[in-house]
C-alpha cells in the first residue's frame, strides 16, 4: 500500500492528494484549537515560536507550534526512507537568510504565508483576494529575473551531519512545547507560552504534530509549493503543482463548510485586516522574494529536512524577520498595518529587487 | 555543430534546471541534449518540462552522485 502510495505522490497525483490533505487537515486543526483560518500558517508559526524562544515579545503571539517541527521531521523521515536525504549547503546563504528575513516581514504585513492566503480565501475572508494578487505579482516580477538569468549560484554536496541539524532543532522545539521547561523567573523567561490572543489558542500537541510529520510526508514525496505552483504555471504553462493548489482551495472549502467555518466578508475575519494596499504589497514582497529563494516557506521547511542547509539559513532568517517584525513594530494586527510596516514592505521590495539585478550568471 | 550538449545544472535552484533546459532547447539545433542534475525533483521538472515539448526524456545515475537525464527529439 505504501508503494502504491509513493508511487501515485511521485506521478501527476502527487500535488493533489497532498493539497486534499493540507485542504482538510488545515481547518480541522482551527476546529480542534488553532487559531481562525490559520490552522497552518508558515510564517504565523513561525513568529509563534520566536516568540516563545523570547526573541519578540508580543505576548499573544508565543507558542511551539508543533506542525513545523512535524513537517521537518515528516520530510527528514521520508527522505531518508526514499534516498533522497542529501546534505547540501553553499547557495548565497547570507543573501537567503535575508530573503527569508523580508519573506517574513511581507507575509506580517499581510498576516499569513502563502498557505495561510489560500485557507483565508477558502474560509471566505475576501482581504485574501488582494494578498493573492499581490502574491501573484510578486511572483511575476522573480519570474522576469529569472529569465535573465538570475542564479544565487550553485549549492554543493556537504558532510551527512549538517543536515541533521534542523531535524534535531525540531526535535528540541517538540521536548520545549511538551515539558515547557522555564530557564528563569516564572513570567520573564523563555520558554514563553501566550495566555490570551492566537498564541493562547492550539490544537492538542499530538494532533498537531501528527498533521505536520503528515503533511511533512507528503509534501516531501510530491514537491508541492504554493509558490512553484504560480511559478511554474506562469513561466511553463505548467499546472503539475497548481492543480494542487486548487485541490488544497477546494478541499479547505469544503471542510471549513462541513464545520460551520465559513464566514464570506471582508469585515471580522479572524486575525486579518481589511487594508486593501497593504494587504497586496505585503504578499508582493513575500511573493518575490520566495520566487527568488526557490520555493514557498513550507517548501523551505521541507527541503532543510531533506538537507538543504540554504533553506534551513532561510528559515532562520524567517525567525529573525518574525522577531523584527514585532520587535520593530512593523507587523500588522486586526485594526490594520503596523506604524513602520509599509516602510518596511517599500525597502524590502527594494533590496528583493536590488539582488534580482544584481546576482545574475553572466551567460 | 556537434550532435549533443550538455548543460550542467547541479546546485541549482528550483526553476533554474528547467530554465536551462529551456534555453539548451530553443538554442541548439542538437537532437539530443545532456541535462546533469542532483536532486530527483529536478530530473522530474526537467522532463516533465521537456516531454511537454515533444522530447523524450530518460535517466541514469552518475557514479559519482547526481543523475544524469538524456533528452531526445
Amino acid at each position: 500500500m505504501f508503494q502504491a502510495l509513493n508511487r501515485a505522490l511521485m506521478s501527476r497525483k502527487g500535488p493533489i492528494l497532498t493539497g486534499i490533505a493540507v485542504g482538510i487537515l488545515a481547518p480541522l486543526l482551527t476546529f480542534w484549537g488553532n487559531p481562525g483560518n490559520m490552522g497552518i500558517c508558515v510564517a504565523c508559526f513561525t513568529r509563534d515560536i520566536a516568540g516563545a524562544l523570547g526573541l519578540h515579545r508580543g505576548a499573544v503571539v508565543q507558542y511551539i507550534r508543533p506542525e513545523l517541527a512535524g513537517f521537518i521531521l515528516g520530510s527528514f523521515i521520508s527522505s531518508l526512507i526514499y534516498r533522497e536525504y542529501k546534505p547540501r549547503t553553499g547557495s548565497s546563504p547570507i543573501v537567503r537568510f535575508f530573503l527569508g528575513f523580508f519573506a517574513m516581514i511581507g507575509a506580517l504585513v499581510f498576516l499569513g504565508c502563502p498557505w495561510r492566503a489560500y485557507i483565508r480565501l477558502s474560509a471566505g475572508d475576501l482581504n485574501a483576494i488582494p494578498g493573492i494578487l499581490g502574491l501573484t505579482v510578486g511572483v511575476a516580477i522573480g519570474i522576469s529575473f529569472l529569465w535573465r538569468g538570475f542564479s544565487l549560484g550553485r549549492n554543493y554536496p556537504a558532510k551527512k551531519p549538517l543536515g541533521y541539524i534542523m531535524p534535531l532543532a525540531a526535535i528540541t522545539l517538540i521536548a520545549f512545547v511538551l515539558l515547557r521547561p522555564s530557564f528563569g523567573p516564572e513570567g520573564s523567561s523563555a520558554i514563553f507560552f501566550s495566555e490570551k490572543g492566537p498564541g493562547s489558542m492550539a490544537a492538542p500537541v499530538a494532533l498537531s504534530l501528527a498533521a505536520g510529520l503528515l503533511i511533512g510526508w507528503l509534501a516531501q514525496r510530491s514537491r508541492f509549493c504554493t509558490v512553484g505552483a504560480l511559478r511554474d504555471l506562469i513561466m511553463f504553462k505548467d499546472f503539475h503543482l497548481f492543480n494542487g493548489i486548487i485541490a488544497f482551495v477546494i478541499a479547505a472549502f469544503v471542510t471549513n463548510l462541513l464545520l460551520g467555518q465559513f464566514k464570506l466578508g471582508f469585515e471580522g475575519q479572524p486575525i486579518a485586516h481589511t487594508n486593501v494596499l497593504w494587504n497586496a504589497l505585503g504578499m508582493v514582497l513575500s511573493g518575490l522574494a520566495f520566487t527568488l529563494a526557490g520555493g514557498c516557506p513550507g517548501r523551505q521547511f521541507i527541503m532543510s529536512g531533506e538537507g538543504d542547509g540554504d533553506a534551513a539559513v532561510f528559515i532562520l532568517g524567517m525567525l529573525f524577520g518574525a522577531a523584527t517584525a514585532h520587535n520593530f513594530s512593523l507587523a500588522s494586527s486586526g485594526t490594520g498595518p503596523g506604524a513602520f510596516g509599509p516602510a518596511a514592505t517599500i525597502i524590502g521590495i527594494m533590496f528583493c529587487l536590488s539582488v534580482g539585478f544584481l546576482m545574475r550568471e553572466k551567460i | 555543430m556537434a550532435e549533443s550538449i550538455t548543460v550542467d545544472a547541479r546546485g541549482l535552484s528550483c526553476p533554474q534546471p528547467v530554465v536551462e533546459t529551456k534555453k539548451a532547447i530553443e538554442r541548439s539545433a542538437c537532437s539530443e541534449i545532456y541535462v546533469l542534475v542532483d536532486t530527483m525533483t529536478s530530473v522530474m521538472n526537467v522532463s516533465r518540462y521537456a516531454k511537454c515539448q515533444g522530447w523524450t526524456a530518460q535517466y541514469d545515475k552518475m557514479p559519482e552522485g547526481g543523475f544524469k537525464i538524456t533528452l531526445r527529439k
